[in-house]
């Protein structure tokens, strides 16, 4: 078993409190409070602009909020050494994979930039998350010779490397294909099961969100509409809920 | 312009903070020095036996005129140590490699792979701007060195196949070293030392502030290179102030 592995530590749970933020004169968050329990697989939906990406963003410390706080097993994110105390790891909407580096050297560079294992243990784990993620044989590709759905892919398999406790994923399924997109729906499912971490997921795709997610919290307008299972935002009374989630194309 | 500024002396003291993690990042640097030599030498050894060249030709026909051919040496040899060389070779390089420099980390900041390094708990002064502040600083001062000799043989060159200077390769270089002292090449050393960090750190810095898409890596870039030029001309001035107060 690899150090990193033996390192595990147990998911945490992610509290976000009266969060508020404003670029310039728009307030984009107003006020949002969200209690979200390890091992869960929390979604939050909500039409374009609606403030999921920034507070997505304010969950593992890359904005500043302007009141409120986000706070990570009872412990503010803007405290000092976070990121060494929780292992949190990101999925960023476009894989955000260091274009200059390989897909191996990607995977692996926590693990190098931190020089936390000999080299041939790190290439070791590389392969297995590559792997895992069905991109054996992909080691020495370059990021742009990937096609969306296998840089997304690697970014996850970037994500698990750190061995996280919460992972969040920003819009995993955007610009990919129906199969491609259940494909990662599936994978995030299962790493959540098999791996014991938090997965909080960024996205508008009703499919999605209604296939991985233990709860749901809508967004609209930086504010939360309603948050609850998959069951009970479908049978919600509030009509905002209903129109966005049974929205179609009417000719 | 004072945001910049104070922004830039933060970026400049935290890579200087950031030396420790030097031997880490030995690679990347290494990488960087390939690239700075690799992208600049041919550019650099055609701009300095030109400089060299104007400099003989300009100066040459008065001094012969008024005979005295004999200094020619002296005065290309001093003027391209100390003044066209670190100059000339750090414009180049703002150019050539600032821009590139710019480009790469705005490019990175506008597509989230900065904030990935973030959420990785690495720093990006360690992992992007040390690296590049410190090869540029080592290879700047190694350009100058081979600038000032070609440029010197670019004089020569002009000094004893223009016709109307006419003089030998002897009478040139005797002069040229009885004028020049290795203190004037010291100091050309110091002057294009202090460019190549303010190049670096201008231009990491414009990389890391970039916003918006390719728009704002474009804006950044002119950004990087226009402030560069402009900040090494100051220095010029000031750096050429302070040698010569410790009569260097």
């Amino acid at each position: 078993m690899s150090q990193a592995a033996q390192n595990q530590r147990p998911s945490v749970s992610v509290q976000i409190q009266g969060l508020r933020k404003s670029f310039g004169e728009v307030e984009v968050l107003h006020g949002i409070d969200l209690k979200i329990a390890p091992r869960e697989v929390f979604v939050i939906m909500g039409p374009s602009g609606s403030g999921k990406s920034v507070l997505l963003k304010h969950l593992i410390g890359l904005e500043t909020p302007d009141a409120g706080d986000v706070l990570i097993d009872g412990h503010s994110i803007q405290s000092p050494g976070m990121l060494e105390r929780y292992r949190l790891a990101m999925v960023f909407q476009s894989g955000a994979l260091l274009n200059s580096l390989t897909v191996a050297e990607n995977v692996g560079l926590y693990l190098t930039e931190h020089q936390l294992l000999p080299q041939d243990e790190i290439d070791q784990i590389v392969k297995q998350k590559l792997e895992a993620l069905g991109l054996k044989g992909q080691e020495d590709r370059m990021p742009e010779e990937l096609s969306g759905g296998m840089k997304k892919r690697v970014a996850i398999a970037r994500a698990l490397v750190i061995d996280p406790q919460i992972i969040l994923y920003d819009e995993p399924t955007s610009e990919l294909d129906p199969l491609i997109a259940v494909t990662i729906g599936q994978e995030i499912k299962r790493l959540n099961q098999e791996n014991d971490v938090t997965s909080i997921v960024v996205s508008h795709d009703r499919d999605l969100a209604f296939g991985i997610a233990d709860r749901i919290a809508l967004l609209e307008d930086g504010q939360v509409l309603q948050v609850g299972t998959p069951k009970e935002l479908a049978e919600s009374k509030n009509e905002k809920v209903q129109k966005f989630l049974n929205a179609s194309f009417q000719f | 312009m004072f945001q910049d500024i104070g922004e830039m002396l933060i970026l400049f003291w935290r890579t200087l903070q950031s030396l420790p993690q030097l031997w880490r990042q030995r690679l990347k640097t290494f990488d960087q020095l390939f690239e700075i030599g690799n992208a600049s030498l041919l550019m650099a050894c055609i701009l300095s036996i030109f400089i060299g060249g104007v400099l003989a030709l300009q100066t040459g026909p008065v001094m012969v005129e008024r005979g005295l051919s004999s200094l020619i040496g002296g005065i290309v040899g001093l003027s391209v140590c100390k003044e066209l060389a670190p100059v000339m070779m750090a414009v180049l390089i703002a150019g050539r490699i600032g821009s590139a420099m710019a480009a790469e980390i705005g490019s990175m900041r506008v597509y989230q792979e900065i904030d990935a390094l973030k959420t990785m708990n690495i720093n990006p002064i360690h992992y992007l701007v040390l690296p590049r502040v410190v090869a540029i600083s080592l290879a700047l001062p190694l350009l100058v060195v081979f600038a000032i000799m070609v440029g010197w043989m670019g004089g020569a060159l002009v000094s004893v196949y223009n016709t109307d200077i006419g003089i030998s390769f002897t009478s040139y270089f005797n002069n040229l070293r009885s004028v020049v002292e290795p203190s004037d090449v010291v100091n050309g050393l110091i002057k294009s030392f202090v460019f190549a960090v303010t190049i670096g750190v201008v231009c990491c810095h414009q990389g890391l502030r970039t916003i918006g898409g390719p728009r704002g890596i474009g804006r950044s870039v002119t950004k990087a290179v226009v402030n560069s030029i402009v900040m090494i001309l100051i220095l010029d001035y000031v750096v050429t102030r302070i040698l010569l107060y410790f009569n260097l």
